[in-house]
């Protein structure tokens, strides 16, 4: 749509921006000024530069969790979009079966996130669970709160749980979104389920999987709460991601200078990722 | 084939189904049958958990607050979203893209990071333990959000639909408010869902900004948990509550979300 070039239009945005500025730079100012001073508690400041930034970035701490992070992120895009995709191809299209599909897969995403980690916690408990129970019960030494891999595995399949429902959604709604001409030309051409999936159905689905891909990564890297009620970052620092590392050193040994930094890397870092998606995508459609 | 493909989302629905029966199944029992033996339905059914819940007000004045400061947050995020969402939509403007994109990077700030300036900033103001205060906490990652659904639902309007109400001498307010909302009115039923969702499921910024008052019931739960949890059941009963009013409002947007997502660019 070609647009009108009106500079009155800011009218229109400001109550947005005015919201938004409030809540996100006054915080952030704050971020930055803590990330650059050094305290001793009782309200005195000292000027630090940029130690704090050089010795986050150094720290083997850091890129422990870091690397935690990255790992869980891949894994969990890896498992959601294929299997979301898949489960969004095999839903019925018409019929009272659609919502009663769409309501149940939508229900993990209301549930509080300190709720989903509660139902996975006793979920999965050895003793009371009833997932625990029955690996156990086929023979499988499944403990997650003292196995770190039995941890991942837990805090990976509660997050398949909670989050594949959403790229089903977006998924569905692409494929919905295609005429019934496309399919049908594609019968009279002979086209196998393949060729209709990579040439049809993709193609229309592209632009809804980029917005999946993009809010999956952003709310996995940004992820505290689910993991931290169900393991509490453990067994150890095992499944400890970023967010819970920050909270630990920010509100937990209250090193302000260094937790106020670690946020700063860690929010440009999202910030990076996420700015070569929308410009890969706003690439894309502008072809 | 077609008998395999219906396999396909029965089995997803089953695998969300089972830890959710499984939190049912422990809010009918007493606490001591969870501890003490393992089966897969009560043995001995009781609602006593329930009815805890629904007569301490520490308990059932969590659900209240959360509600209303979900409903503020709703609000206001919509509201100030529409014009701005319009604007994106139909003019071009200095910086039009920039802003787009700064206020899509405040849906990916991770909350960790502000939870510790948003306790300051709200104190400072003297809004700490307010409804509005975790309301408009969450306008940071709503708006954006809002935003970008509606801009959506607004570029598939054709243009000429304003043209037209131009010409006939409508003013700018009235059109909006008579003619263009209605039409868009799918798209404001998808924001309000995602906006509803957000801020019911967040916890973190609305554990911080909270002591007493506006409490939310997730973080009267968390209370639950900590004390050697000696009341599973009491939780479990707490926990399949919370899923009450996201499956109300599901069903009543049932029929826009797979519509909605089509339509808009989310």
């Amino acid at each position: 749509m070609n647009k009108t070039v009106n500079q009155k239009a800011w009218f229109f945005v400001l109550p947005v921006l005015l919201l938004v500025a409030f809540n996100a730079i006054i915080p952030l100012m704050t971020v930055v000024n803590y990330s650059v001073q050094e305290t001793f508690g009782a309200n005195t400041f000292f000027w630090a530069g940029v130690r704090w930034f050089g010795e986050v970035l150094q720290s083997e701490r850091f890129h422990a969790s870091l690397g935690r992070q990255l790992f869980f992120t891949f894994t969990i895009l890896i498992i959601e979009i294929p299997l979301g995709v898949a489960v969004a191809l095999a839903m019925p299209r018409k019929g009272p079966w659609v919502s009663v599909c769409l309501v149940s897969m939508a229900l993990p995403l209301l549930i509080p996130w300190n709720v989903v980690g509660a139902i996975w916690n006793i979920f999965a408990l050895p003793d009371i669970g009833l997932l625990g129970r029955m690996l156990n019960g086929i023979g499988i030494d499944y403990n997650f709160t003292r196995q770190p891999e039995d941890a991942w595995f837990t805090v990976i399949l509660m997050d398949v749980w909670h989050w594949t429902s959403l790229v089903v959604l977006l998924a569905y709604a692409g494929l919905v979104s295609i005429p019934d001409a496309y399919y049908q030309a594609a019968k009279i051409d002979g086209a196998k389920a393949w060729a209709i999936f990579r040439y049809i159905q993709l193609p229309k689905m592209k632009r809804v999987l980029t917005i999946a891909i993009l809010l999956r990564f952003m709310d996995s890297f940004n992820i505290y709460t689910e993991p931290f009620v169900l393991t509490g970052g453990g067994p150890g620092n095992a499944t400890t991601l970023l967010s819970i590392d920050l909270v630990k050193i920010a509100l937990g040994q209250f090193d302000l200078g260094p937790a106020a930094a670690m946020s700063l890397i860690y929010f440009l870092i999202i910030l990076l990722f996420s700015w070569i998606f929308y410009t890969v995508m706003t690439r894309n459609e502008e072809q | 084939m077609q008998r395999i493909k219906w396999m396909v989302p029965t089995v997803y629905i089953a695998f969300l189904m089972l830890p959710i029966y499984w939190l049912l199944n422990m809010s009918f029992k007493t606490t001591n049958e969870i501890l003490g033996t393992f089966s897969l339905w009560p043995l001995e059914f009781t609602v006593q958990n329930y009815v805890t819940i629904f007569t301490d007000p520490t308990w059932y004045m969590g659900y209240v607050n959360s509600l209303i400061y979900v409903t503020i947050n709703t609000v206001i995020s919509v509201a100030a979203a529409l014009p701005a969402a319009y604007a994106f939509s139909r003019y071009k403007f200095v910086g039009d893209k920039h802003l787009f994109f700064w206020l899509l990077t405040n849906r990916m700030a991770p909350a960790a990071v502000f939870a510790l300036p948003f306790f300051q900033l709200y104190s400072a103001i003297g809004l700490f333990d307010t409804y509005i205060a975790v309301a408009l906490a969450h306008t940071l990652f709503n708006i954006p959000l809002a935003v970008w659904i509606l801009e959506g639902f607004m570029s598939g309007v054709p243009k000429e639909l304003d043209e037209t109400a131009y010409v006939d001498g409508y003013p700018f307010w009235r059109f909006f408010i008579k003619i263009f909302l209605p039409t868009i009115a799918a798209g404001i039923g998808v924001a309000a869902f995602f906006c509803f969702m957000f801020s019911w499921v967040e916890l973190l910024l609305a554990k911080t900004l909270t002591a007493v008052e506006a409490k939310p019931i997730a973080a009267t739960m968390t209370r639950t948990a900590s004390t050697s949890g000696y009341e599973l059941g009491l939780l479990a009963a707490a926990g399949s509550l919370t899923i009450v009013p996201g499956a109300f409002v599901i069903y009543f947007v049932r029929n826009y979300i797979a519509k909605g997502f089509a339509l808009g660019r989310v």
